[in-house]
């Protein structure tokens, strides 16, 4: 085990060296000014998101292409949609038709290019009759769905209150004006209280370098949500923001069976969820601690 | 600037001159800087996963040190408020060796954040003047940030510049440190008022979000600082020219004849309104003094903990055992002990236990992490001992500028 890792540790080194290399004649043969330390120079001290102008963001977006050409010999884009005005998204879970497959989290996992070890999305398997939590499974196995059971996915509520972005000492972290809370990765200093401050357990840290299988890389990457992440930072679910901002839908919903999964904005009177807080009885997990969740479950 | 410059390497050739007692020490206290920079090394190189931090704990050995640590520092208030306030005369002679280890503590807790977050290469974020960002007033870990370097920056210029101007054989002028000290002993609170609020502040760790977290904290940060200065100053006016005298030491005996018993009362208070209402926000208590579905690593250590905070409170009120050298002494070790458990493992590791959604996911942290831990409180003893060994000379004259008039080189006198 230690062996492997160290080998690894060696690997990724040589292939940084090489990564180097290749920048520096990239930056020759293109006649540009910047050098191999320039180019260092530049990433270390890049600044934060919000500060960036438009021809620092192509740069940086080019890097992070560059870096995983280097790494997995695939070829990404980088983008970064901005939030659209007039929009507000919301996120509804229907709990009489969810089954427990879990089909969403494996969705997710690809889509957002996630270490496979982990998923934003935690499916809890709970006795019928309680709704605490504590008492839910998230480790169950076999068939479901099981006999006196019901299963409760539990994933980034976008908080209205986020305390996750209030902990966080250097704006890492922070909510769009669409609602959805977003981190910069390349800013983060992975001091974790962000998830200490979490009550949903949305905020996953990246103790180790994520592992992603070259061939299942998803090359429709946004700055703000799925590119790929590096150690020692946080991340979370960003309702696919490179997804919802393009009209699309959240790769959960699209890979849920049972139409238990509804999304869109809430602000438009011809969505979805804008239905379902009309019609249904909808509540939302933990709301004594008033984060405001723009989760809604409901029972049909 | 030159006799500013002449002044420091004076300093330099005090600190690396000393007994075979004094050079042994400090080679103890490298082998354990070593190790913990060897673990360190290896965390940075391997990633925070060669710890036994996970997502559900994410916070481990390191931060329930800075906690404690920041208590450390608080607690040099308790010598700089009678010193420069009240006037008392014994207790300003070793005000400084307070401050010093004010100093010391802040440094440490500094590190133990350092080598605790995933990119520390950013730290520069922190920083506005670099072009970081602090993210006030709403985070209160930004705050901490704050309070930290300020407290820092007074606990070096004020015992700086007093060592300065009796190295120069000047009267120090008031304006240039009175009103350093008044700041100071408000930051001195700060750090750990605030420290405590960036726990309690989680509407979420139902164990940490209780309105008796500061009062706790600095009640046992002013329980743990005068144990550990009786121990320091014993050691001081053993082995240095510094005569420590007795009111000080009797100072910080009755300084403990409060805090230790006022320290259990409050746990007392915590655990009463934990355990007696017994709802479901309680399970982290229970989780730590009683085990919660067969998980109980900590309840090893929390119990022994309590019975060591209440032998130390037993010897501290009983006027016949207060009064015996080796009974106090024992009292100082105890507290020291049980309150770092307590308040350190004890209070960190539950809040994460079980996790928001009810997982229990016990914590126990790996030998690299006890290295990482040991080598701060190493390399914080080294520096703790260098600056006192210098300071002292100083203070009792050993360390001189050398006047006009006299043309010979101040002599260091005994300083081991
Ligand atoms: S669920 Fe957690 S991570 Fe998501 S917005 Fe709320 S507090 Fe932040
Ligand atoms: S881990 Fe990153 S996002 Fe979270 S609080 Fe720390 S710096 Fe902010």
């Amino acid at each position: 085990m230690l062996v492997e890792k160290k080998l690894k540790a060696k690997v990724s080194r040589r292939q940084f060296l090489k990564g180097l290399v290749a920048v520096t004649a990239t930056a020759a043969a293109t006649g540009s000014s910047s050098t191999a330390k320039a180019f260092l120079w530049e990433e270390y001290f890049q600044k934060h998101y919000k500060n960036l102008s438009p021809e620092d963001k192509q740069k940086v977006f080019a890097r992070i292409e560059n870096e995983t050409k280097k790494k997995y010999g695939v070829d990404v884009k980088v983008s970064d949609p901005p939030p659209l005005k007039g929009v507000k998204f919301a996120y509804g879970l229907n709990l009489t038709k969810c089954n427990g497959n879990r089909l969403c989290v494996a969705a997710c996992q690809k889509e957002n290019n996630l270490d496979r070890s982990f998923g934003y999305i935690k499916v809890l398997e709970i006795d019928k009759g309680t709704m605490n939590l504590e008492k839910g499974n998230r480790y169950y196995e076999g068939t479901v769905p099981k006999e006196g059971k019901f299963y409760l996915p539990i994933q980034c509520n976008q908080c209205e209150q986020p305390p996750c972005t209030r902990a966080c000492p250097i704006e890492a972290t922070w909510k769009e004006p669409d609602g959805i809370v977003v981190v910069d990765y390349d800013w983060c200093i992975g001091c974790r209280y962000c998830q200490a401050a979490c009550p949903y357990e949305a905020r996953h840290f990246n103790f180790h370098t994520p592992e992603i299988p070259a061939e299942e890389i998803n090359p429709n990457q946004s700055y703000l949500s799925n590119r790929i992440r590096k150690r020692g930072v946080i991340e979370k679910c960003t309702f696919c923001l490179h997804r919802t901002r393009n009209g699309k839908f959240p790769a959960c919903l699209e890979a849920c069976p049972t139409g238990a999964r509804k999304f869109g904005n809430i602000l438009d009177p011809n969505s979805d969820i804008y239905y379902i807080m009309k019609h249904k009885n909808v509540f939302v997990l933990k709301e004594d601690l008033n984060t405001i969740p723009q989760f809604f479950y409901y029972f049909d | 600037m030159t006799t500013y410059l002449e002044y420091w390497l004076r300093m330099t050739q005090c600190a690396l001159k000393g007994s075979r007692a004094y050079y042994v020490w400090l080679f103890i206290l490298l082998v354990f800087i070593s190790l913990g920079g060897v673990s360190y090394y290896h965390h940075l190189t391997e990633g925070l996963e060669v710890t036994n931090m996970t997502d559900q704990v994410s916070w481990g050995l390191g931060i329930a040190n800075f906690v404690y640590f920041v208590g450390v520092a608080a607690s040099a208030v308790l010598l700089v408020y009678p010193a420069y306030i009240k006037k008392h005369k014994e207790i300003k002679e070793v005000v400084i060796i307070g401050e010093q280890l004010a100093f010391t503590a802040i440094v440490m807790c500094l590190l133990f954040i350092f080598t605790d977050i995933g990119r520390p290469e950013r730290l520069w974020h922190l920083m506005p003047f670099l072009g970081g960002k602090l993210n006030l007033p709403s985070s209160l870990l930004a705050w901490d940030v704050v309070v930290f370097n300020v407290y820092l920056i007074l606990n070096m210029h004020i015992p700086g510049y007093l060592l300065y101007t009796l190295y120069r054989g000047e009267k120090p002028k008031w304006y240039l440190y009175s009103p350093f000290v008044m700041i100071s002993i408000f930051f001195a609170i700060s750090i750990h008022t605030v420290t405590a609020f960036l726990l309690s502040g989680l509407g979420t760790r139902y164990f940490w979000n209780t309105a008796i977290m500061a009062p706790r904290f600095l009640v046992s940060a002013f329980a743990v600082g005068p144990a550990i200065l009786f121990i320091i100053l014993h050691v001081v006016k053993r082995y240095s020219l510094l005569d420590v005298k007795a009111p000080v030491f009797e100072y910080f005996k009755n300084v403990m004849r409060v805090t230790l018993p006022v320290n259990l009362f409050l746990l007392g208070c915590e655990l009463f309104k934990e355990l007696y209402p017994d709802t479901l926000h309680a399970s982290s208590a229970h989780y730590l003094f009683f085990g919660l579905d067969g998980h109980n690593m900590l309840t090893k250590f929390i119990w022994p903990a309590i019975a060591m905070n209440i032998t130390a409170m037993i010897i501290v009120v009983t006027p016949k055992l207060r009064a015996h050298p080796i009974w106090f002494l024992a009292a100082c070790i105890l507290s020291i002990v049980g309150i770092w458990v307590e308040k350190g493992m004890g209070l960190i590791f539950p809040g994460f236990i079980p996790t928001p959604l009810g997982e229990i996911v016990e914590y126990a942290p790996n030998l690299g992490e006890i290295f990482v831990s040991l080598g701060i409180t190493a390399l914080g003893a080294l520096i703790f001992t260098v600056i006192t060994k210098v300071s002292i000379t100083i203070l009792t004259g050993g360390l001189r500028m050398p006047s006009e008039d006299d043309p010979f080189e101040p002599r260091i006198i005994r300083h081991d």
